[in-house]
């Protein structure tokens, strides 16, 4: 039998038309992490796109500026159960830094300084659907939160938008990342509520 | 013996039978404007040694569910257990426990847990702790555990608060103990003519007042992370031996 | 927040899983050498799991991924968990 804790409630569980299934709406910016902060000095900091032909494609934090931002305003939702509506964020499309880049592959593996990965369809990192970002509400992303800069993807599940991102490598077949090979889901839809295989 | 099918193999699972243990609050006594004590009676808890923790599970009457782990201040050989408790500002679980639970309120425990962090009486090391804020909890134990059984381990504790408001368990770590001998380091605010400025933990602060590297204590850090850190880097530097060194940090959930 | 805590944190976690006190063994470190409890460790919490991590090199011990009717657990980073008897 249930023990019931009188007059504990927990963190509201509110249910809005915006809000993917089992999601609790949060004011705050949770910050989750699978291992230390990375220390990333914008002078030394770059990103790449390697392709099937191993071509690298290089930015670093000047050139990748010298492209045109972009400002995004969003809702995020993370797997742990907590969504945030009306971020704000700037950064790069990824539909700008893949202008020059040819592939025949379908997937990307994301890199991030750090060590983590998570693997994401190439078609969802296109379409106005993903940025490099590096400001968020206003200010340079703090390290806590992915800074110098991270990937974002906000229509799917927040552990896709890999803080401290360094690169994307295409890959011909989907791979499992960290979570995913834990039983994270492969894609990770929040409104079909994908978290686990 | 008989071989179990698969099913029964999975319905026999005894110790996950019975882990959560439900418990009634008897009392609460407030420790600092943040904080407090709550002593429970967990019938079938059956006691537990010093620097152990326990997992609380709170339910909402809905079914929703929290879990967070704290540290016990007590120690026994029986059902009763006090836990302290410091109210995080965005915590779900703290502000609860601190503001709102009430003698007769029911929560679960699992536990006790850990075997790790923990002293007991037959040990014959000195014994440095050193604790930062609520992380007096679980050296409590060990203090009150060392006064009870009368060990002759001789005890140092260097405690770092805010503000002299914002020790728990002040009175008793206030009266003088044999065996026991008790450094207050004040972070932000000190009392009337405290000889040191307020300020987080030095190297100096350890040299002057924990053992010495050279009697070879076991020592015994509990705080928040950077606390943590801070504390078990500078003992190092002062030739501690790392494996004598335990140390055990909350997060901030 | 964001901050790691010490494996002796896992012991009510994994006392769902198994019967000893699992934070009293020792794992080798896979990527390092180090052998040390997993009460050292260095655990990243999640509410859906937890991260542990050598307190030497940082490498990954252990994932746990708590699922909703199972917990999957990886033991890729070490090279062995002697467990105390």
């Amino acid at each position: 039998m249930a023990v019931i804790s009188r007059g504990f409630t927990g963190r509201g569980r509110d249910h809005t038309p915006d809000l993917p299934p089992g999601q609790y709406l949060t004011a705050d910016f949770p910050v989750l992490s699978a291992g230390p902060t990375p220390d990333i000095d914008t002078a030394d900091w770059q990103f790449s796109i390697r392709t099937d032909d191993a071509t690298l494609h290089t930015w670093n934090w000047d050139e990748i500026h010298a492209l045109p931002i972009e400002d995004i305003d969003t809702d995020i939702h993370c797997v742990t159960r907590w969504s945030k509506f009306g971020t704000s964020w700037r950064g790069v499309s990824l539909d700008t830094l893949f202008a020059d880049i040819e592939t025949t592959d379908g997937f990307v593996m994301a890199h991030s300084y750090g060590g983590y990965t998570t693997n994401i369809p190439l078609d969802d990192l296109l379409g106005g659907k993903a940025w490099i970002a590096f400001e968020f509400d206003g200010e340079p992303l703090d390290p806590e939160h992915g800074g110098p800069a991270r990937l974002l993807v906000p229509h799917l599940y927040f552990w896709k938008s890999a803080k401290w991102i360094r690169s994307l490598e295409m890959m011909p077949a989907d791979q499992p990342g960290f979570w995913e090979q834990n039983g994270y889901n492969m894609y990770g839809d929040p409104w079909l509520e994908q978290r686990y295989w | 013996m008989s071989t179990l099918s698969e099913r029964e193999t999975r319905d026999a699972a005894p110790h996950r039978i019975g882990l959560w243990h439900a418990g009634v609050v008897v009392s609460t006594k407030t420790e600092s404007p943040t904080g407090r004590s709550i002593v429970l009676d967990v019938p079938g808890w059956g006691g537990n040694i010093a620097g152990q923790h326990a997992d609380l599970r709170l339910t909402a009457a809905d079914g929703y569910q929290a879990v967070r782990s704290y540290s016990i201040a007590s120690v026994s050989n029986g059902d009763r257990v006090e836990l302290a408790v410091d109210r995080l500002p965005t915590g779900e679980v703290s502000p609860y426990l601190v503001d709102e639970l009430r003698p007769g309120d029911q929560l679960e425990l699992r536990g006790p847990l850990g075997g790790w962090f923990v002293w007991t009486p037959s040990l014959p090391d000195a014994v440095q702790l050193i604790g930062g804020g609520s992380g007096i909890v679980p050296l409590m134990a060990m203090i009150r555990s060392h006064t009870a059984s009368g060990s002759d381990a001789p005890f140092r504790l260097l405690y770092s608060v805010r503000s002299p408001d914002d020790a728990f368990f002040r009175s008793e770590l206030d009266t003088p103990t044999p065996g026991l001998d008790v450094t207050w380091l004040y972070t932000r605010v000190a009392p009337e003519g405290w000889g040191r400025p307020p300020g987080r933990i030095t190297v100096d602060d350890l040299a002057g007042s924990a053992f010495a590297a050279s009697l070879s204590p076991a020592v015994f850090v509990c705080g928040p992370t950077g606390f943590v850190e801070s504390v078990a880097t500078a003992l190092v530097a002062l030739g501690h031996d790392p494996h004598k060194v335990k140390t055990e940090r909350f997060g901030g959930a | 927040m964001g901050e790691h805590v010490d494996g002796n944190s896992l012991a009510g976690p994994l006392s769902e899983l198994f019967a000893v006190d699992l934070t009293m063994a020792s794992a080798r470190c896979l990527g390092c050498g180090d052998v040390s409890e997993l009460a050292r460790a260095m655990v990243y919490p999640d509410p859906t799991g937890y991260v542990v991590r050598c307190s030497r090199c940082d490498d990954v011990l252990m994932v746990v991924v708590q699922e909703p009717d199972s917990v999957c657990i990886e033991l890729r980073g070490m090279a062995w968990l002697k467990v105390p008897r």
